[in-house]
């Protein structure tokens, strides 16, 4: 029996499809959202913290599947290897309902102006596809809004003075401070940095029918057990499912993006969860399953007509893979800094994303999440000290509770050689062939973060701390959970793989609507802008709709 | 006495050893190893925390690929103690204990025993999974009674909710 045909496929349940979903939904497209992943809940992590989406030493708790999804990874010296899900070099998000929404830290922020023209503020960069976005933030601001009050954001950027206008504040206060940002507000007012609230997707009061946050210490990396961490699973794709106007099958994966004769597509392959293939046909596919998966699905999308897969006529597509380079410092001190309130994140500045001398971009600053102890013993190895021994077990128990460390993302410079490309050999347990990801980061990041952490550690010395070191960035691929720019938008179709409004080059009915298409990637978790981008083109996809 | 503490109640397959897949032998090399990671003193060392347990059970689940690793390199350990000190490592002092382990970590270890593996390679996992078996949540196996959080000061049991909790109140 085949299956009814809809107007829109919408690939990926995650932070772009759930958006893009719910609004074609809503204006009255009939919508089937392939997810591959489940429907996850907090029984998927328990408040497992070696087993969750930060901490992966005993696998993953979001997906994908470990062993029915591999990568292969090749590294600077050439050296490829086979990589898993749950190992750092796969360069994971989630693959669940709600995708990275899920389980993240939930920072809600909006790029500056500046990440929008980077290449008109900085000029070009050897080495780099550094350019400008093709809109502008403008364009974006009122889907930021609506993404800040349709998804649910608490916070207060008043005070920070470098921030991009909004016309409207924020639709929640921010949660009551815990003891570090009390510790590092006073501090960096007296260096005359500009401390604020950081903006989250998290319910500090009662919104949207859903409990306000209860500070537990189990938030970035985990499933939120009073529902108040907001994610596209429980705002976006509830409602797309209540207009009736869409279906969501989980575990389902799709394998090629079908197109016929003429070039225009036709709808998707996927395998649902028997394993059976099956043909799904559309009016249109939007693809939204984040920069690595989007691009491989592009590639593997091969026909007479697209023998490099689909909008890769000038091989862009799987181009300029970009993360963030995390970096920052640690302080020590001899008082007491913390008292188990969550998220622990709670306090930035924004004084370094632009404007430092002999550098490109920068980065917010922001105190760290609640640390776990593991994590802790993992990530705060202070030089000079054993990792083993009496001396080791000594450090972790004076400073556990005596520690804060203040970091922040990198604008990274993107670069055309990293990549992701689909394996010649490797396919996954449905016979698709994987992702193949290589390349580097630019040696510009590193100074970038020799910088910000220089500020970190002042704001931390400043603050009391007795100790503090830094921490640096590696020059290996980035990619990760903040994975960006593999689709990316531009006018010319001979150095982009979208246009401004999403939609493929080369064909009408193709639209790719996540991280993929940042052609930059600001300094800062880019989740918000993904959405705002998805309810921007899905606006502008359903009055061409209209039109047509 | 820190044998005694390392034994578990796992489900063995014989009368011979109490452990899933670790050997008795193994596991007491396991349990004086571990316990030099992270020592006992006025809190509990890993063997006390169920380390051996932890690292026991993983290797019958998603660390099942380090098996042959952690059999080739317990008998490397046992090799080198008896070429250093003529004893097996469970029975030396503490301070040759540390001193063959320092040797480990930097790769000086007697040459002839780490051929199956690298030193430096085993220790790394010891240190990773004795960290995690300690520090890690007792659902796996170790971080017995939450010993790491009554030793790190982090309210226990583990609190959801804020009701109670006065955040103004300092």
């Amino acid at each position: 029996m085949a299956l009814k045909h809809v107007n829109a496929v919408v690939v990926g349940a995650g932070a772009g499809g759930g958006v893009v979903a719910k609004e074609l939904a809503s204006a009255g497209l009939s919508v089937v959202l392939l997810e591959r992943g489940k429907w996850a809940t907090p029984f998927d992590d328990l408040k497992d913290d070696l087993r969750n989406q930060r901490t992966t030493v005993l696998g993953n708790a979001f997906g994908p599947e470990e062993d029915r999804n591999p990568r292969v990874f090749v590294d600077e010296r050439g050296h490829e290897q086979v990589v898993k899900p749950s190992s750092g070099a796969y360069n994971n998000n989630a693959a669940c309902v709600g995708g990275g929404t899920l389980s993240y830290g939930a920072m809600a922020w909006r790029f500056m102006e500046k990440d929008f023209r980077m290449r008109s503020t900085y000029g070009t960069v050897e080495g780099s596809t550094l350019d400008d976005w093709p809109i502008s933030y403008q364009d974006l601001e009122p889907y930021y809004e609506k993404a800040e009050w349709e998804i649910g954001v608490s916070g207060d950027d008043s005070n920070n003075i470098f921030k991009a206008p909004r016309k409207r504040p924020l639709p929640m206060p921010p949660l009551p401070p815990n003891r570090e940002y009390e510790i590092l507000k006073p501090a960096a007012q007296r260096l005359g940095f500009h401390p604020f609230d950081i903006p989250m997707l998290r319910n500090s009061v009662p919104y949207n029918g859903r409990a306000a946050c209860m500070r537990c210490r189990w938030c970035v990396g985990f499933a939120c057990e009073v529902n108040a961490k907001n994610g596209t699973q429980n705002t976006a794709i509830p409602a797309a499912l209540a207009t009736g106007n869409c279906e969501l099958r989980t575990e389902c994966i799709v394998k090629e993006i079908l197109t016929d004769e003429q070039g225009r597509v036709r709808g998707v392959a996927y395998f649902d969860s028997r394993p059976r293939l099956e043909e799904q046909t559309a009016d249109l596919v939007v693809v939204s399953g984040s920069a690595n998966e989007s691009a491989r699905l592009l590639l593997n999308s091969k026909s007479r007509m697209f023998p490099n897969g689909l909008g890769n006529r000038y091989d862009w597509v799987g181009r300029n893979l970009q993360g963030h380079a995390y970096t920052g410092a640690v302080g020590l001190f001899d008082f007491e800094c913390y008292d188990d309130l969550g998220p622990g994140a709670g306090i930035a500045i924004c004084d370094f994303s632009h404007g430092n001398k002999g550098l490109i971009g920068g980065g917010m600053l922001a105190n760290e999440f609640i640390r776990l102890p593991y994590q802790f013993v993992r990530n705060w190895q202070p030089p000079g000290v054993p990792r083993w021994g009496l001396a080791h077990k000594q450090y972790v128990r004076q400073y556990y509770r005596r520690s804060i460390g203040v970091m922040g993302p990198v604008q990274e410079m993107p670069v055309f050689e990293s990549r992701v490309e689909v394996d010649p050999q490797v396919k996954d347990y449905w016979g698709i062939p994987v992702a193949r990801l290589s390349g580097h980061r630019h040696p510009n990041d590193q100074e970038t973060a020799k910088l910000l952490s220089s500020k970190a550690q002042a704001w931390l010395k400043e603050a009391g701390a007795k100790t503090t070191w830094t921490f640096l960035p590696g020059l290996g691929l980035s990619g990760g959970q903040h994975q960006a720019g593999t689709c990316r938008m531009g006018d010319d179709p001979k150095t982009s793989v979208v246009d401004k409004f999403c939609r493929v080059h080369d064909l009408d009915n193709l639209y790719v609507v996540d991280g993929s298409v940042h052609v930059t990637n600001g300094g800062f978790n880019p989740v918000l802008t993904i959405m705002a981008i998805a309810y921007y083109a899905s606006d502008n996809l359903v009055k061409s709709w209209r039109r047509s | 006495m820190a044998v005694a503490a390392a034994t578990g109640t796992g489900l063995g397959c014989g009368a011979k050893t109490p452990w899933r897949f670790l050997t008795v032998d193994e596991a007491r090399t396991l349990a004086a190893l571990c316990d030099q990671i992270i020592p006992p003193d006025e809190d509990p060392g890993a063997a006390w925390a169920g380390v051996v347990n932890y690292i026991d059970r993983q290797l019958c689940g998603p660390l099942e690929e380090l098996r042959g690793s952690y059999r080739a390199g317990i008998i490397a350990v046992e090799q080198s103690s008896r070429v250093l000190y003529g004893a097996a490592f469970a029975d030396l002092k503490a301070d040759q204990q540390t001193e063959l382990m320092t040797q480990m970590e930097q790769g000086r270890a007697p040459a002839e025993a780490w051929k199956e593996i690298p030193s430096q390679r085993f220790f790394d996992l010891l240190v990773d999974h004795t960290m995690q078996g300690f520090y890690g949540d007792p659902r796996h196996g170790g971080n017995r009674e939450g010993a790491c959080w009554k030793m790190l000061g982090i309210p226990y049991p583990p609190i959801r909710g804020r009701l109670h909790f006065d955040v103004n109140n300092k």
